[in-house]
């Protein structure tokens, strides 16, 4: 059995450093089961957070070698035996313990978001949809809020002060799922600009590059609503839009 | 020894839990006009529902017109081997189609159908293409859907919060009291109404598709509590588990895969489920290979694959292929969809699938057969609820989704269960808000109580030198997996009551170390109390129950018997702090219903 060197971050919000674990690995292993392993073993208040080991849940993000991944989608064989891992928290957000952040950032911002209002249904009480409607949007379904992309974003990452207008690209694809669903009426165009801030998106595709569910944040997300905030104060293409009528949304 | 030092917050409800039937508890009670509170171990939305793969069942009859609840009832009935609360069961079946309509209205986007209505897909045990379904990550749309339409309801949510015990006022409960995982502080729930929606108990396995929340906590502080528990003997080994590499072991590979072709083989390519149609199922499945490919287009004239049997009889059939050696090379057996669809298909219709073998075993689904086995993934038993309002045996205690028994029987069916969550969950949480409405005057908390479970809390950090907590919890899960799996037998089952029994000491004198925040070997700890209660409770069942049926295969007796088939078991704590057990017989199904049994084949 291949031995690894884990260096794993171990602290709190008064500071930390990394320690080092010699921990043998078996055949198939990621990282999660070797953090576990360690747990059960060596240190078995090591703090870290995980539920579905198998990338669908979005709980055990972490710092791998510097890279945002999930633990439990990282395999033990992308490194050279003896090599030594660095595991550390998500940076963009407090440290509570160990491997464990504080991401009720995350939660507050979902709060923000106005919500689905729906149309009324067809005259026969259902709602039909086609599904090359419904496939745009279920792109951005996928999203298991893992805030990878959170983590990785320059904007809140290297500046706190941010935090309080940004919300984020895990949020930009909410909303730009909420704008796409084909019975929505809600027009959130002011809500993006004003509190969730996508101006200060500089497009660097981080987010992207990171996201376990290969979701194209930038591409299909973002680019797409700030070009649509271009259109809303573009006083033409609002002249255009009056004049051939659109897809009617009331603001939030 | 700190003294208890605990924050309080009061709601009319507390509801324990945030996957599908907790949360669609909470969205109920909150819109009855009562004050929520939601509390839940994991952060919003991580619950086990994230999981859930292949889809909701609910007879839309978008698919098939012919489809009704009276179809529904009736193949959840003969899925459970009849051993099922009928009365949940016809609930459960007339409901779903409303509350999965509701999940689109509230903004879920299912796969589509032609003509721009909600698609539904084939499933084990299900007569027509029932399951409204995103590809294969339904239960993430479930659970997201939820999650935010829950946030702009007035409802507290309270995350990363374990409840240790509920509290009560003489007979009645009056709240919860655990502690945050954060900070390994106190918090005291007052309320009048809880709504236990916990989950199950899988963690108590070695091969197991559950994560670490599913420790048996709402079973044991219902039970706890004085509330009765039923059929905890029934557990469901869902056939097919990831079997390689040995780090993925009990992974769940989704129903979906037969239910869009894929086929169960043996190492000589045979499908050998045509070898394994019971009597029972005889009737409506294809003996013949013809005729089960017919069927997938043809649901009038031809009988359903066996690939797609009840999954208690596809564990069972894949388990005595292993057994017999004609397993695959690392114990399990081969599920082919490669050889039979698309390429293009399987990635549209499998996405996670397709990327969980590829990212975590090498395996190109579209190329390559997968290796499965079954695994530990579901209990039918858990706490006895009235049908119509939810309510445990305790006054002002409910409970719903997979902490509740009765709706399954002996079997659940796929599909069956995120249909269960949001009919009863809804259930649980109406009647919850209704109960804590009619209750005059205020409930108080038992200082006594509260102090004897912040002692116990604490206990390990005093036992530094005490047994580790994750070496009990692995002598568990082997315990249970060797002596309590999918085939059991007498003497095996005394056994593991025996080992239990020795594990339920070591755990009184286990030991933790480092402090109480954000401590996982002390959450492990704790947890061990309810873990070693439900397995307690399943092996004591198990033992007692001396027949074959559904989710339970005794060696010893491997037949269904009709006097056990009007039984539950019913366990409740005994005086001395064990676990009694008496029996209890199963609600009289009405004539009208019981008709529908005697109509086809």
């Amino acid at each position: 059995m291949p031995t690894y060197t884990m260096r794993v971050f171990r602290g709190d919000p008064g500071g930390g450093e990394f320690k080092d674990y010699r921990v043998e690995s078996e055949e198939g292993m990621v990282i999660l089961d070797v953090i576990h392993r360690l747990q059960a073993t060596q240190a078995p208040d090591l703090a870290c957070r995980w539920n579905c080991k198998a990338g669908k849940c979005g709980s055990c993000s972490a710092e791998i070698n510097g890279k945002p991944r999930l633990m439990c989608m990282t395999r033990m064989n992308l490194f050279g035996e003896g090599e030594t891992i660095s595991v550390a928290p998500i940076r963009t957000f407090p440290i509570i313990r160990d491997l464990v952040t504080d991401v009720s950032y995350n939660y507050e911002k979902a709060k923000q978001i106005p919500p689905l209002r729906l149309r009324p249904p067809d005259p026969d009480g259902k709602y039909r949809m086609m599904q090359e409607d419904v496939d745009r949007p279920q792109e951005f379904h996928k999203c298991i809020e893992c805030f990878l992309c959170q983590d990785v974003c320059h904007v809140i990452r290297d500046h706190e002060d941010h935090k309080p207008k940004f919300s984020g690209p895990r949020f930009f694809i909410k909303i730009a799922g909420l704008d796409m669903h084909p019975l929505d009426t809600v027009d959130r165009t002011s809500f993006v600009n004003t509190h969730a801030g996508v101006g200060l998106c500089n497009i660097t595709k981080c987010c992207t590059e990171v996201c376990p569910e290969h979701i194209h944040i930038t591409d299909n997300g973002i680019i797409p609503m700030k070009e649509r905030m271009a259109d809303n104060f573009d006083p033409i293409v609002w002249l255009v839009r009056k004049f051939r009528g659109g897809k009617k949304k009331t603001p939030a | 020894m700190a003294t208890a030092e605990y924050e309080t917050h009061e709601h009319d409800v507390i509801v324990i839990g945030a996957g599908g039937a907790g949360l669609r508890a909470a969205i109920e009670a909150a819109a009855q006009g009562v004050s929520v509170g939601l509390v839940c171990k994991s952060l919003l939305g991580k619950a086990h529902t994230v999981m859930a793969e292949g889809g909701i069942a609910a007879a839309l009859g978008n698919v098939w017109p012919e489809d009704n609840w009276q179809v529904h009832f009736r193949d959840t009935m003969r899925g459970g081997k009849m051993l099922n609360n009928w009365r949940m069961a016809q609930l459960h079946a007339q409901e779903a189609p409303e509350r999965v309509l509701e999940l689109e209205r509230w903004g879920a986007l299912f796969d589509r159908t032609k003509d721009g209505l909600i698609s539904q897909r084939d499933f084990g045990g299900h007569r027509y293409a029932r399951l409204a379904h995103v590809g294969d990550r339904t239960g993430l749309e479930m659970i997201r859907t939820l999650q935010y339409h829950g946030i702009h309801q007035a409802i507290d949510v309270y995350m990363e919060c374990k409840v240790e015990r509920l509290m009560k006022d003489g007979d009645r409960v009056s709240g919860a009291f655990g502690y945050w995982r954060n900070t390994g502080k106190f918090v005291l729930f007052k309320a009048k109404a809880v709504v236990i929606a916990t989950g199950g108990v899988g963690k108590a396995w070695k091969i197991t598709s559950n994560s670490w929340e599913y420790t048996g906590d709402g079973q044991s502080l219902a039970m706890w509590a004085g509330a009765d528990l039923i059929d905890m003997e029934f557990v469901q080994f869902h056939p097919t588990g990831m079997v390689w590499p040995p780090s993925v072991r009990g992974i769940l590979v989704t129903e979906s895969v037969r239910g869009d072709g894929g086929t169960l083989k043996n190492k000589s390519g045979e499908q050998f489920m045509f070898n394994y149609i019971t009597d029972y199922f005889k009737g409506e499945t294809a003996d013949n290979i013809e005729e089960a490919e017919r069927w997938y287009a043809d649901k009038k004239n031809n009988r359903r694959t066996p690939n797609l049997l009840p999954r208690d009889e596809v564990a069972r059939a894949i388990n005595s292929e292993v057994k017999a050696g004609r397993g695959s090379p690392h114990g399990g057996v081969f599920l082919d969809i490669a050889s039979r669809r698309p390429a293009e298909y399987i990635r549209k219709r499998l996405p996670s699938m397709y990327h969980q073998f590829k990212e975590l075993a090498d395996v190109d689904i579209t190329k390559e057969p997968m290796e499965v086995g079954p695994t530990c993934h579901y209990i039918m038993g858990g706490v006895r609820v009235d049908a119509d309002t939810a309510a445990a045996t305790v006054p002002g205690l409910f409970a719903a989704g997979e902490a509740a028994g009765g709706m399954h029987g002996s079997n659940r069916l796929g599909g069956n269960s995120l249909s269960d969550l949001l009919v009863f969950g809804r259930r649980a949480g109406l009647h919850a808000a209704l109960y804590a409405k009619n209750l005059g005057g205020r409930l108080s908390v038992d200082a006594g109580q509260l102090e004897l479970v912040v002692r116990e809390t604490l206990e390990p950090f005093s036992r530094t030198t005490g047994e580790n907590p994750y070496g009990i919890q692995a002598e568990l899960q082997d315990t249970m997996q060797d002596l309590v799996g999918i085939i059991r037998t007498e003497s095996e089952l005394i056994e593991a009551l025996k080992r239990i029994e020795g594990l339920k000491a070591r755990a009184r004198k286990v030991g933790v170390g480092g402090g109480r925040i954000y401590n996982p070997g002390w959450h492990t700890a704790l947890d061990l109390k309810s873990l070693l209660t439900v397995a307690e409770c399943c092996a004591k069942a198990a033992l007692d129950r001396k027949e074959s049926r559904g989710g339970h295969t005794r060696d010893d007796h491997p037949y269904t018997d009709d006097t056990w088939g009007t039984i539950n078991v019913v366990l409740s704590q005994a005086g001395d702090g064990g676990v009694a057990l008496r029996h209890e017989p199963l609600p009289k199904m009405p004539d009208e219903l019981k008709a529908l049994f005697q109509e086809r084949k």
